[in-house]
């Protein structure tokens, strides 16, 4: 009697489960790394799209910085409770492709929402650093950028420097640093923020030069650096000479040198077009241009990379969960919605039709900058050197870059010592990542 | 011997004791016993594939230069914390004992700085001796000095030993001002009838007198050192440049949640749970029975 009370009851409350799942909204949760207006962004989309429709709600949890959400994700997945969609950034992409069972791939979840998913809708550049070695695309993006050139109009009118014409290649900048030094125009010539991504990462896909083997690690987590190459060397010890008068002034890891650049120290400055904002915020008389290339580099200016971070989705949820992803990565694709994050936000847009609607609106005949790193990553198909880089490990490879690099600038070692110590250091923390 | 309470029955004794033993167990022993497990485990960050080395991730940190290096940074970081920390405040409080008149308030204004938290006073520092707006690094290149904590790691140190003992000297100074009150003062009016100067009257009397609060501060400096600075070293240089400011406690946060080595950062935290305990006994063994107070 008592067993079958009991069978009764919970038959009672699973069809009482299973009427109310049927009627209730579906919560996707969003966990994000947005802070400031880019997170006013986040909310206003997610409140967008639960009005649009009423079957799905997104809840957006802004969970720290890019490493803090990335972590917490992965504490979640461990103690099986992961949110639905997580923010990576572009550093952690690795990581989360080597996790093969705890992610469903985007491509995938799109196609699941009822409509075909078309790739060719969006920008190559982009779609192809998210994509797995047979192009099936992972992740979504979200917020992506490319590094570009920043010159401050003041400081090279000063130094008798063509304020129309930034600097094309890095013996370009090098000769214009040294003038604005020289000239006393300001007390540094040139700075950068992100050593590691634009110095390394990008300054390898920009000259179509390979940063490590199996494709930068794209085809496959096997990967041998190959960033101590004559060029890299070369390219390095050009800084660490610059940096020995202050010609080149290093900020940090990280984006501390905008200080540097926004305090007018220095003239020239490469950092991420992502970094306009402050700039424009600053007041300053600035000009912008391409990243610069080597100009003896065979194939440059080739395409850049993007930075930033995408939107990863777990595997192992119900299927209700995946169609309101899809409902809400399409809802995102729309060309409006996507012409607008971009214009407001400054990220780059996702789809082709969002950057054509955006050109006809005449919206980088005053905006220039804008459409700097769209040109940089769309001008040529990507190669095996210029899809990205892709590491299990990247964080921990740009820390020990970040390290040797260090040690250059402050004298201890050369170019060539640091970058021979770069691609052993990171070599053997990439065998120990991927398990040997 | 003490007394010892008689309970009327036997339960309700570990009923009484009940909730600090599950205070220990569930927030010392389980995460403990978890590092320890994590410790011989080698597994990828999501904990899809794992397996248990037993001791390799020790025997792979110990013979790591880098922690090796790490071990030489957080030695000559903690000595010279605890040295600057201990050496300030016990000058400071001297000081403070010849105050007369607002005394009060001149103690009380040491004390503040106690109540910042670690994350700030290393925002501040890092303000303050930023190369490019600090007002401190500018006052620094204008004495010719050529001030670059972020390529410099001698700076780099220099910068997060003022931060952290900074922060400490509060504490140190309201033990020493303690500990002097205690001395009798009629030791001190002898030596100077005796003819003693103050310097003399110091070193002879006052310092020595002051051993037990000196050794107490120098254990809990050396702790505050090793495991309470992680937020300004975290906020100022990051362990850079290089890695010329990396102590033990943030190499554990950088292998386990930067990297996402676990294992590694795992048997570190073992490591060093090893050395809080050490130091805890050494502790209780000389500064609670060796120190007589009075």
């Amino acid at each position: 009697m008592k067993t079958l009370g009991f069978a009764a009851g919970v038959a009672a409350t699973m069809t009482l489960l299973s009427s109310t799942s049927a009627f209730a909204v579906t919560e996707i949760s969003w966990w994000h790394a947005m802070t400031g207006a880019n997170n006013e962004v986040v909310d206003q989309l997610s409140k967008e799209f639960n009005e649009s429709q009423s079957e799905y709600k997104v809840v957006p949890v802004f969970k720290g910085t890019y490493p803090e959400t990335l972590n917490a994700g992965i504490a979640a997945f461990r103690a099986k409770q992961p949110p639905t969609i997580m923010q990576v950034f572009d550093a952690g992409t690795g990581t989360m492709m080597g996790a093969e069972g705890a992610i469903k791939p985007v491509a995938e979840i799109l196609s699941m929402g009822g409509q075909a998913f078309d790739k060719s809708q969006y920008l190559p550049g982009i779609v192809a650093y998210y994509s797995k070695p047979d192009g099936t695309m992972l992740s979504f993006p979200y917020n992506s950028s490319s590094p570009i050139l920043y010159y401050n109009k003041d400081i090279f009118q000063k130094a008798g420097l063509d304020v129309d014409n930034p600097p094309k290649t890095w013996g370009e900048v090098w000769d214009a640093a040294k003038k604005i030094k020289s000239s006393s125009a300001a007390p540094c010539g040139f700075t950068s923020t992100w050593l590691t991504w634009i110095h390394t990462e990008n300054f390898a896909a920009w000259n179509n030069l390979s940063y490590g083997t199996n494709e930068n690690g794209i085809g496959g987590t096997d990967v041998e650096l190959k960033i101590n190459a004559p060029a890299f060397v070369k390219h390095f010890q050009e800084l660490a000479d610059l940096a020995k008068d202050g010609t080149f002034k290093y900020g940090g890891r990280t984006s501390e040198a905008k200080q540097i650049f926004l305090a007018g120290e220095c003239g020239i400055f490469t950092e991420s077009s992502g970094g306009l904002g402050d700039i424009v915020k600053s007041g300053m008389n600035y000009g912008t241009g391409q990243l610069p290339y080597e100009a003896d580099a065979a194939g440059a200016p080739q395409n850049t990379i993007p930075g930033g971070a995408s939107l990863w989705v777990f595997a192992g949820l119900p299927d209700e969960q995946y169609k309101g992803v899809a409902a809400f990565f399409n809802f995102l694709s729309q060309t409006p919605i996507q012409a607008r994050l971009h214009q407001v936000s400054g990220y780059l847009p996702v789809t082709l039709a969002a950057y054509e609607e955006t050109k006809k609106s005449g919206f980088y005949d005053k905006n220039p900058a804008r459409e700097i790193p769209i040109k940089q990553m769309m001008g040529k198909e990507p190669t095996e050197n210029s899809k990205g880089v892709r590491l299990v490990n990247l964080p921990q490879v740009r820390d020990i870059e970040n390290e040797e690099l260090e040690k250059m600038l402050a004298g201890q070692q050369t170019a060539q010592q640091a970058l021979d110590n770069t691609v052993a250091r990171g070599n053997k923390a990439i065998q120990e990542a991927i398990g040997n | 011997m003490s007394p010892r309470v008689v309970f009327p029955n036997k339960i309700l004794p570990y009923l009484l004791v009940a909730p600090q033993l599950a205070i220990t167990l569930i927030f010392f022993y389980w995460p403990a016993s978890q590092a320890l497990r994590q410790s011989m485990l080698r597994e990828d960050p999501f904990g899809l594939s794992s397996k248990f080395v037993w001791f390799a991730n020790f025997k792979k940190v110990l013979s790591d230069p880098n922690y090796l290096n790490s071990i030489q940074v957080t030695a000559v970081f903690s000595i010279a914390t605890a040295a600057v920390a201990m050496g300030t405040a016990l000058l400071l409080a001297v000081m403070a004992e010849k105050v007369i008149r607002g005394r009060g308030v001149y103690r009380t204004l040491m004390i503040w700085p106690y109540a910042v938290a670690p994350a700030i006073a290393g925002m501040l520092w890092l303000f303050l001796f930023n190369p490019s707006i600090g007002s401190l690094a500018y006052g620094l290149r204008w004495l010719g000095i050529n001030w670059d904590p972020l390529l410099d790691g001698e700076q780099a140190m220099a910068l997060v030993v003022a931060a952290a003992s900074w922060k400490q000297i509060s504490y140190n100074f309201l033990f020493f001002v303690a500990g002097l009150q205690a001395i009798p003062k009629t030791l001190i009016e002898a030596a100077a009838i005796d003819g003693a100067k103050p310097t003399k009257r110091f070193w002879t009397i006052v310092f020595p007198l002051l051993a037990p609060t000196t050794f107490f501060l120098l254990v809990v400096n050396t702790v505050y050192a090793f495991f309470d600075t992680f937020g300004i070293i975290h906020a100022v240089t990051g362990g850079g440049p290089g890695k010329a400011t990396e102590t033990l406690v943030y190499k554990v946060y950088n292998d386990g949640f930067v990297n996402l080595i676990l294992g590694d950062s795992a048997a570190q935290s073992v490591i060093l749970m090893v050395i809080v305990i050490a130091l805890t006994a050494i502790q209780f063994r000389y500064v609670e029975k060796k120190v007589h107070y009075g």
